[in-house]
């Protein structure tokens, strides 16, 4: 009996060292970011990261560079994405929980059929409308601009979030909304004063995922953003690697500064996050 | 009874389905249309696509014409040899962490909260990673790799054709398992843990009850996983666009970087349409599998 236990107990001890060491592993990368961002690079060449740097070595050189250099301007970026990712999420949540009310409690024509292009656009890659909206853009004068990159991440955001918030009033008890008909409450009254404020939690996690997509986004602000003011942080970053020589120094804190947002949120709505993905609400 | 102000439904779904009809309906039509659209006929053939299929550059090859032993091997095919090593490996590891880190490991929240930093930073930032992570001088792997022996493994990763791809889907295991593993984890939830004490009782092996227990019970879960990351591998770009543009030499061009290749590089729109429907084509049976699991 003695010897199972004490088996049952190495493997326990097992099990747990290869998991820890693997969630190390799994961290890694952002120590190796933060040492080499911080420490003088040729430090780093000679020696390698994986040590304990003296203190008084550390400069915040490499951020400063990353942020202020007219050549990189990661701060004008930052500002581009504040602006870009805020608007792309207050836009489409708004829309996306009207509609979502109207494809929980309203009946109308073709509501199956709706719901499921709502679905269908989730999945359908991205690329797929770059080259008309880009003609259409160029028409509109809206190629090059912070609104046109708004407009097209609020039209997908809606899609997503309408199908995250639908999941999410569905659990509402629908007693609560007959029982609000009953006495004469219209729909927006409904919406307003009993689906929103029950529905926080969801509204939460849809803002902080979405908010997180957008600022993520490369591949929008590649093709649809051009000019230097109106980059997004993403773009900058690419463009601090040069072709054959790469300054990981600078490269380093350019990622620590282009993940420190999703970062930030993460750390601050880490269930919401975990949640939102648990219940499907990835998008990429 | 009196019923409250019957408001039209039109008067919330206006806001929403104007976005979508302008930015996303329309243009999605609309490339397909100018995916036929041949410039030098002036009306509509498959040309663009014929071209598309058969180029032979580097950066915009979709099939090698002979396939060798190392790439380049055009985007589509790299494209298929992520999903065949990505999807495998993460749906496996995902399982397997989510199960030992409910029933066996100390500190699961925080090890889970580590797993899923992947998908929580900028994918552009993941493919920074990926090359510094493989870097000869500043990397970890090539060092670890050396003690091999095997000289090619000691060097810059991403920057020799043979190895680049590879060093890419590794990477976007670190990525992407994240997603496995909080979706597994929120399954297993919904398994009775009667089932497992009960197993565990009768003496059932960790395996055992892994396989014939945890398994079977996850089967919708696994599903999702297996499709969304299929999904992912599929429309992969910023990991790609960021860690090594396509190169070197095209080795690691998948179908979303060629389709932004012939719109920014090579300003050839039609052909970029085309590439674009090429890729939704592909991801056409998985996002059928996924509407017909939701139905259900």
């Amino acid at each position: 009996m003695i010897k199972t236990t004490t088996k049952k107990l190495i493997k326990t001890i097992l099990i747990n060292a290869v998991i820890w060491a693997l969630a190390l592993l799994w961290v890694l990368p952002f120590i190796g970011l933060a040492l080499v961002s911080l420490m003088p690079y040729r430090g780093v060449i000679v020696r390698g990261w994986l040590r304990l740097p003296s203190l008084d070595s550390l400069s915040f050189k490499n951020f400063i560079e990353a942020l202020a250099n007219p050549l990189y301007d990661m701060a004008t970026g930052y500002r581009n994405s504040v602006i870009v990712a805020s608007a792309s999420t207050i836009l489409p949540l708004i829309s996306a929980a009207l509609a979502a009310y109207a494809f929980t409690y309203l009946d109308f024509r073709l509501k199956a059929m709706l719901f499921g292009l709502i679905i269908v656009i989730m999945m359908v890659p991205q690329q797929l409308v770059v080259v008309p909206l880009f003609f259409l853009y160029n028409y509109l004068r809206l190629y090059n601009t912070i609104p046109g990159i708004v407009l097209l991440h609020s039209a997908w955001g809606v899609a997503w979030s309408t199908f995250f918030l639908r999941n999410y009033f569905k659990f509402i008890p629908k007693s609560l909304v007959d029982a609000a008909r009953v006495f004469g409450a219209s729909d927006f009254q409904i919406f307003r004063k009993i689906v929103m404020p029950l529905s926080i939690p969801g509204i939460i996690a849809a803002t902080v995922l979405q908010f997180t997509w957008v600022w993520n986004d490369l591949f929008y602000a590649l093709t649809f953003l051009v000019s230097k003011e109106n980059q997004v942080l993403t773009q900058k970053l690419v463009m601090l690697k040069g072709e054959y020589h790469i300054d990981w120094g600078l490269l380093t804190a350019g990622s620590i500064i282009t993940m420190s947002m999703p970062l930030i949120l993460y750390i601050a709505f880490n269930k919401y996050f975990m949640r939102g993905v648990a219940g499907w609400g990835v998008r990429r | 009874m009196k019923l409250g102000k019957k408001v039209k439904p039109i008067t919330f779904l206006l806001l929403p389905f104007t976005l979508i009809s302008i930015f996303v309906l329309y243009p999605i039509v609309a490339t397909v249309f100018y995916s036929f659209y041949d410039k030098g006929l002036g009306s509509f053939s498959l040309r663009n696509y014929i071209d598309v299929v058969f180029a032979t550059s580097p950066l915009n090859m979709l099939i090698a014409r002979t396939l060798h032993s190392s790439p380049p091997w055009g985007a589509l095919i790299h494209n298929l040899v992520w999903v065949a090593l990505h999807v495998p490996l993460v749906t496996f590891l995902g399982l397997i962490l989510a199960f030992l880190l409910k029933y066996y490991v100390k500190g699961s929240i925080v090890i889970k909260a580590v797993l899923f930093l992947g998908i929580v930073i900028p994918p552009a930032v993941g493919g920074l990673v990926i090359r510094f992570m493989f870097d000869e001088i500043v990397g970890i792997f090539p060092r670890l790799f050396s003690y091999t022996g095997i000289e090619l493994l000691s060097k810059t990763w991403t920057s020799y054709p043979q190895i680049a791809l590879f060093a890419l889907i590794l990477g976007s295991v670190w990525i992407w398992l994240g997603f496995a593993v909080t979706v597994f984890s929120a399954a297993l939830e919904t398994v009775p843990k009667s089932h497992i004490d009960a197993a565990r009782v009768f003496g059932a092996s960790m395996w055992h009850i892994f396989s014939k227990i945890v398994v079977p019970e996850l089967k919708p879960a696994i599903t999702i996983v297996v499709v969304m990351t299929v999904l992912w591998d599929l429309k992969i770009f910023d990991v790609v666009y960021a860690s090594t543009g396509g190169g070197p030499g095209g080795s690691t061009t998948v179908l979303a970087l060629v389709m932004y290749n012939y719109f920014a590089r090579a300003l050839d729109y039609y052909k970029s349409a085309a590439v674009a429907v090429i890729l939704t084509l592909i991801t056409v049976p998985f996002i059928v599998l996924v509407l017909r699991w939701l139905k259900e």
